[in-house]
């Protein structure tokens, strides 16, 4: 086989070579416990409160709004259990709102609240982009909506949201506004003030950082209860001794990443440009989210009357690395609930495909991907 | 793959001997909302998390690449059906043999040549020899695949027409699944590997040893892989009432002895379980679907020397033609008995046995041998 190709950046990413080397030191030279009094720990807890303050530049906040955590998942449900509990216990109300399109990180924790905590949940639809309505958000808010929480930028189709106006009509109500950005922190801005969220949610491995560490930015003075009881480390949010390595290595990819994102968002746009155009000259193959307001990186298809899971083994026996929307692991057929809610019927939605570029992809692996996705597709439908 | 003992052997000695390979594990249907008896969502046995990480774990020592493809729906038509129509019918179904014909052997050997794939192995203990008509059977398959392999670029599936596969017992007479592989015909026998039917079980435990594979051997069971608790009698009460009918008991003469709790719970030669006291033991003799009605005697009323058996599958392809002399198994795990077999029109044939048998059950699978070769097989008809 000629050298494997990896299209699924969106799954996950190498770490970058700067970030390890800036890990590193704090395996062995500086191990000690943040917690500390003495000058071992006085040098962990410099170490992590400078990472803090890097990551805190990104996103526009104060130090002291972040909680670190162990990725995007537990960013995410800290957020939605955290901020649904407390608002509720200020007599705040009992509704929460968020998409048909969130990762289950938010949308698993959402339908918990709502089964087990007795939360009142609405779920909205998507447009056949895959973007929220504005009107919908509106149209949903009840006088005792506590929550709405919003994804930046889809996972499965790449689609962003309107995040800054969601959160500015949030916010005219009196109600918090959430936004899983695990996808979009690779390649759109993080400026808290500027989407005006009061939550923002990241985990590192999307964006050349290390994986099992993420950040969720609580803006000050925003009800929450605590996620981990313990020595009351985080500010008495998030106990548990820091992952000191994980969280430089973090801080160092992400300052990287804004460094380079307009450089890196101008290629993928061109690398992405060409399989979109390419991918969709294959006869019933469309293109999935928005055509322009979608991730740079991302490319997301449906071929009709394709098994997308069979469509992934054999690119993978191709030696290319896809993804599709459903649980291809495990064999599950079901599509996925984002395909559907973009309103394609089974016979679309069974057969997704998701091709995400990223730092080290090159033209040739575009064009020689190209080919093979059409000729695979063309074998599959005899 | 299962992630059982016999599948992993089988990819890693087919690995050894240097072949390509690829994992496939299928995701079988089980009931729905069934929980074992621990409290666990019940999966089918086949395909639980447990067996799918072991299953892809092997795979992983190995660097073969697995995937688990879904058979859920046609399963439930062609296997789980088939058992509820057969009960419905007052029969006793046997649907491991439904599985091998319509999910092993189809669906599963057409989705790995689909794949690329030039044969498709499993772990059950059978062989098979492809053997030219005219050399006779004694031909090792092993040999005639090295000697006249096809030059060029042929797939090594693809024998010279002429050539009989045929269908033979494992070496290890007492872990032989000859019996429900007897479905096969040459179709499917000239693209099949039973890379464990060369050896006996324990040296497959000493090869599994040898390859380090970490599967635990889970005990043999002859239980149906979709049910939750092994209760074929609880799953039928509960999936298919219809087929659960309380009715008489009656003896030969039709005389009315008291009352069965539904056909489909009782087996012929049974003598346990009845309910009814007698001067002597009193059997099974035979169901009456049309009365719903359970017919039992003494033992003296056991004991057939002929049988009807239909759907019979010609391993050999061209039925034959004349009455002519074999044994015959009866159930899978019967002894084989001295039988005449008469073919009559329509796939079928009469067999009169040299010996009475007690427990010929219509439904089971009636599979002919001529010494180690397995001719072929059909379903005991009423």
């Amino acid at each position: 086989m000629t050298d494997p190709i990896y299209l699924d950046y969106a799954a996950t990413t190498p770490v970058d070579s700067s970030a390890l080397e800036a890990m590193l030191p704090h395996f062995r030279d500086n191990f000690g416990n943040p917690s500390s009094i003495h000058r071992w720990g006085r040098n962990a807890e410099k170490a992590i409160e400078q990472a803090r303050r890097d990551i805190a530049a990104v996103l526009n906040c104060r130090p002291a709004e972040l909680v670190l955590t162990s990725g995007g998942t537990e960013s995410d449900n800290y957020a939605l259990r955290g901020a649904a509990l407390a608002m509720r216990e200020a007599g705040r109300g009992n509704h929460l709102i968020t998409t048909a399109i969130e990762h289950h990180a938010v949308l698993h924790t959402a339908r918990q609240l709502a089964e087990h905590y007795g939360f009142a949940l609405t779920v909205l639809p998507v447009d056949d982009c895959g973007r929220v309505r504005l009107a919908d958000v509106e149209a949903a808010i009840r006088p005792d909506t506590v929550l709405i929480s919003v994804m930046y930028a889809n996972n499965e189709m790449g689609a962003i949201q309107p995040i800054a106006k969601i959160a500015a009509l949030a916010r005219a109500h009196g109600v918090l506004t959430h936004t899983d950005a695990v996808q979009a922190a690779s390649q759109l801005a993080l400026d808290v003030q500027e989407l005006g969220v009061d939550m923002l949610a990241i985990g590192a491995h999307k964006f050349y950082g290390p994986k099992g560490v993420g950040a969720l930015y609580i803006r000050r003075d925003t009800p929450i209860v605590p996620s981990q009881t313990g020595g009351g480390h985080e500010r008495g949010r998030r106990a548990g001794t820091s992952n000191v390595p994980y969280i430089v290595g973090m801080a160092a990819a992400l300052g990287l990443t804004a460094q380079r994102r307009e450089a890196d968002n101008a290629r993928y746009r061109r690398l992405t440009g060409r399989l979109i155009e390419a991918v969709t000259q294959i006869p019933d193959a469309r293109l999935t989210g928005h055509p322009t307001g979608r991730l740079p990186n991302s490319a997301s298809f449906v071929f009709r009357n394709i098994d997308g899971n069979e469509l992934l083994m054999r690119l993978d026996l191709e030696g290319i690395a896809a993804s599709s929307g459903s649980a291809c692991k495990t064999g599950d057929p079901e599509p996925s609930d984002v395909i559907l809610a973009l309103g394609f019927d089974r016979s679309w939605a069974l057969g997704s495909l998701r091709l995400t570029v990223g730092r080290g992809t090159t033209e040739g692996e575009i064009e020689r991907t190209i080919g093979v996705v059409t000729r695979v597709v063309g074998e599959m439908r005899g | 793959m299962s992630g059982g003992v016999d599948s992993s052997v089988a990819a890693a000695l087919l690995k050894e001997q240097g072949h390509e390979v690829i994992g496939l594990m299928m995701r079988l249907w089980s009931e729905p909302g069934a929980h074992t008896a621990q409290g666990d969502p019940a999966h089918n046995r086949c395909c639980s998390p447990d067996a799918i990480a072991n299953a892809r774990y092997v795979a992983g020592m190995f660097d073969i690449p697995f995937y688990v493809v879904d058979a859920q729906e046609m399963f439930r038509r062609t296997v789980v059906d088939f058992f509820v129509d057969g009960y419905a019918g007052g029969v006793t179904p046997n649907p491991c043999m439904e599985c091998n014909r319509h999910i092993r052997w189809e669906f599963l050997l057409n989705k790995a040549l689909s794949l690329g794939a030039t044969h498709l192995a499993t772990g059950h203990y059978a062989r098979v020899r492809s053997a030219l008509p005219e050399n006779g059977r004694d031909v090792p398959a092993e040999r005639l695949r090295q000697g006249d392999a096809p030059a060029g670029d042929a797939p090594a599936g693809d024998a010279p027409p002429g050539r009989l596969y045929e269908l033979l017992k494992s070496v290890d007479d007492k872990k032989d699944q000859s019996y429900v592989l007897s479905v096969m015909g040459q179709a499917q026998l000239r693209h099949a590997m039973f890379p464990v039917g060369e050896f006996t079980k324990p040296q497959i435990r000493e090869l599994a040893r040898k390859f380090n594979l970490p599967v635990a051997e889970r005990p043999d069971s002859q239980d149906l892989c979709f049910l939750a608790d092994n209760d074929y009698r609880r799953f039928l009460a509960e999936h298919a009432p219809q087929v659960v009918r309380p009715g008489p008991i009656v003896d030969s003469s039709g005389k009315v002895l008291g009352r069965h709790q539904g056909l489909a719970f009782y087996t012929i030669g049974q003598r346990k379980g009845i309910g009814l006291a007698a001067a002597e033991p009193l059997y099974v003799l035979t169901t009456d679907p049309e009365r719903n009605a359970l017919v039992v005697g003494p033992v003296t009323g056991l004991g057939q020397t002929t049988m009807r058996v239909g759907r019979i599958n010609w391993v050999g392809g061209a039925p034959p033609t004349r009455p002519f002399e074999c044994t015959v198994k009866i159930r899978y795990k019967a002894a084989e008995r001295p039988c005449t077999v008469t073919p009559l029109e329509g796939s079928r044939a009469g067999v009169a046995l040299k010996e009475p048998a007690r427990d010929v059950t219509p439904g089971q699978g009636a599979v002919f041998y001529d010494g180690d070769v397995c001719l072929g097989g059909g379903t005991i008809l009423k």
